[in-house]
């Protein structure tokens, strides 16, 4: 076993890991020693092929076949330098003041996060695509909305150099998408904060992490480790958890820290999802252009909010609803698709949460209560809509049974998409928004940490990712998830000087 | 090498594949290697009990079809086999349901990730994005 030493250890280098890792550069520059741990690896431009069979082992937990623990929820979260960046869309989108205010977490409010996202929105070069880079699926929804009586939004995105791929969800082959990999990792390392890839924390101790570092698998993407393969013991004053919602979880209940808060791994929530698709007659450009530059948030009102997208072969056909003919007559009309996702928002209840299993494995529990199941009809009702107004033949809605709504039947569309045909397990749901878990509040007895993210009872651990949401926050949270990190970062740079 | 980790029971899973996607029936003998190597390679990196589960749920998937219909799963036209198959689809045993699902995506994730058939679904995406197409 090696032993390194540290000031600081920072576990993940996600959007959280990688926000923090560049607000402590001033320690750096202080001379004090900054550690990131990231189990995946550190990708190189050229290992984005755009390919679905390369890149999904490649980029996502369990290679996206991550399953919630009855199996009914595909759970999606990438690893490597960048976490969930590396694939996430980007659309950039601060915290609705509603969700912060029902949040009721001490000290945070809703002006401070605005504040702290806008920096990051300048400092990912966040803007509105050109009107001539919008395309055909983006512009159905826009005009179909608008003819079914709702008012779509513009995501502000964060790229530079969108050639119009459209493959984000898969690692943008063009360095385009601004994730921490490409912003805040390069500048945390530039600033002396040094970055251990391929490096799992196994169990974390006051004062000590244990670490293993794996060699790269033959034809494996991504470079070696920075450091050797084998067993490190890392000694350090300072550790913050930014592993993930369930990562961080993960962590602290298999190291079994004795009298850690009650409310590990509880609270989680997803923001369960679905891809509604509608056949048009005609060929609509949807597999070029960026994917999603329009949404429709109708959280407040009716729970859901709905989202352009466009998905590659494999992830749409795992997404529709069934198989056989009527599954095969949809993918060969890829061309003339026309697609939609669908979002829930979910509160956090008692028995979804985050637990392990005896390896030390996270095992998501998580059930669709009733609430869900009626936002996600509601969702699919107001998407088959816009779909029909775009000028859609048919439509495929995983909640009406048989699940293809064709268009002489539009003005059936609430008698035949219901929540009863919701059926876990065979309706195709999956998460990419994973929240909760060691969240925020006033005591150990309701929460994890306290509002700058420490946890409860334990002065030199915190907690800087996803895992802080005490609830769902009902829009697209990497945002967020960076000025709560920022804060966090606040937090311990005062500690410090206090001391 | 046998790229199928599941030889014994190959006919009842090529009998289930192609009723989740027709167009395997036809498939050359080439289409049918790389689908199921893509699948051997997704198991592969799972536990080894999945791959025996999954072997366990086609037995009782071809068990089903011989007390139902008197012929093993293969031994059922298209039709029959895809309405078999969706019964247990919308099974109100969650386990059966999950199984259902789990095959089903197993098999687009072989077909639906081959490049000519990504091709022949006319799907185009690549890097060089708007510029290709303008
Ligand atoms: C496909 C997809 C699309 C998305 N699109 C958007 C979008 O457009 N807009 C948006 O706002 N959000 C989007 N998201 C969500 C967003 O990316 C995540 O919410 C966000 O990245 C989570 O940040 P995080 O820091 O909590 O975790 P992550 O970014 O997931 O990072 C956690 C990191 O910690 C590492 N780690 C975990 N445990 C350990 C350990 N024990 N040791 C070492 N390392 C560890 C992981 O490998 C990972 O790299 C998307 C997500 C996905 C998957
Ligand atoms: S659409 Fe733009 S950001 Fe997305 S993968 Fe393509 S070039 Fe990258």
């Amino acid at each position: 076993m090696t032993t390194r030493r540290y000031d600081v250890v920072i576990v993940g280098a996600g959007a959280g890991g990688g926000t923090m890792a560049a607000r402590l550069v001033p320690l750096a520059a202080a001379g004090k020693k900054v550690l990131v741990l990231e189990q995946g690896p550190r990708f190189l431009d050229h290992d984005f092929t755009g390919r679905e069979l390369d890149m999904a082992p490649a980029l996502f937990a369990d290679g996206g076949g991550f399953l919630t623990a009855d199996g009914s929820m595909t759970l999606a979260f990438g690893q490597g330098y960048g976490g969930s960046t590396i694939v996430y869309t980007g659309t950039s989108l601060i915290a609705p003041e509603r969700v912060i205010r029902r949040w009721n977490v001490p000290d945070l409010i809703h002006s401070d996060l605005a504040a702290r996202s806008a920096r990051y929105l300048g400092q990912n070069n966040v803007h509105l695509l050109p009107t001539d880079e919008i395309n055909e699926n983006n512009r159905l929804f826009v005009t179909g909305a608008a003819k079914a009586g709702y008012h779509a939004e513009r995501f502000p995105l964060n790229l530079k150099g969108c050639r119009g791929s459209s493959l984000c969800n898969l690692g943008c082959p063009n360095a385009a998408k601004q994730g921490t990999h490409r912003v805040q990792l390069p500048a945390a390392e530039r600033g002396g904060v040094e970055v251990v890839t391929r490096a799992e924390v196994r169990r974390l101790g006051e004062g000590r992490l244990e670490v293993r570092i794996t060699p790269r698998p033959a034809g494996g993407k991504g470079t070696e480790s920075e450091w050797a393969p084998g067993e490190y013991s890392v000694a350090t004053d300072h550790v913050v958890l930014a592993g993930g919602s369930i990562g961080t979880s993960a962590l602290l209940l298999r190291s079994g820290l004795a009298g850690l808060p009650v409310r590990v791994g509880h609270g989680f929530t997803a923001h369960p999802a679905f891809v509604l698709v509608a056949e048009h007659a005609r060929p609509v450009e949807n597999d070029v252009g960026h994917p999603k530059s329009f949404f429709l948030d109708r959280g407040e009102r009716e729970g859901f909010v709905l989202e352009t997208c466009m998905y590659f072969p494999f992830v749409t056909a795992k997404n529709l609803t069934g198989f056989g003919p009527d599954h095969a007559r949809m993918m060969e009309a890829f061309p003339r698709l026309q697609m939609i996702l669908v979002l829930a928002c979910d509160r956090a209840v008692e028995g979804n949460r985050i637990t392990i299993n005896r390896s030390g494995k996270a095992v998501v529990h998580y059930g669709f209560t009733q609430t869900v199941r009626e936002s996600l009809a509601a969702a699919t009702r107001a998407a088959a809509r816009i779909f029909f107004a775009a000028g859609a033949v048919r439509v495929h809605a995983p909640l009406a049974d048989p699940p293809v709504i064709e268009a002489r039947d539009q003005g059936r569309i609430d008698q035949l998409i219901a929540a009863r045909h919701f059926l876990p397990g065979a309706t195709s749901i999956s998460s990419a928004h994973l929240m909760g878990g060691a969240g925020m509040g006033w005591s150990a007895a309701d929460s994890v940490t306290d509002g700058f993210g420490r946890v409860h009872g334990r002065p030199w651990l915190r907690v800087a990712d996803s895992s802080l949401f005490p609830d769902a926050l009902e829009i697209n949270p990497y945002l967020t998830i960076m000025a709560l990190a920022d804060r966090v970062a606040d937090g311990l740079l005062a500690d410090l000087k206090t001391n | 090498m046998d790229p199928l980790p599941l030889t014994s029971i190959r006919p009842v899973f090529r009998a289930a594949a192609v009723a989740f996607v027709p167009a395997l029936e036809p498939a050359s003998p080439a289409i049918w290697e790389a689908v199921e190597r893509t699948i051997a390679a997704a198991l592969a990196g799972r536990p080894p009990g999945v791959t025996r589960q999954l072997a366990l749920f086609l037995r009782m998937l071809d068990l089903a079809a011989r007390l139902r219909h008197g012929r093993s799963l293969a031994g059922l036209d298209l039709l029959a086999r895809v309405r078999l198959l969706e019964r247990f689809e919308r099974s109100p045993i969650l386990l059966v349901r999950r199984g259902i699902w789990g095959l089903r995506t197993l098999v687009f994730m072989g077909y639906y990730t081959q490049e000519p058939v990504i091709a022949g679904l006319g799907y185009r995406a690549s890097a060089a994005g708007w510029s290709a197409r303008r």
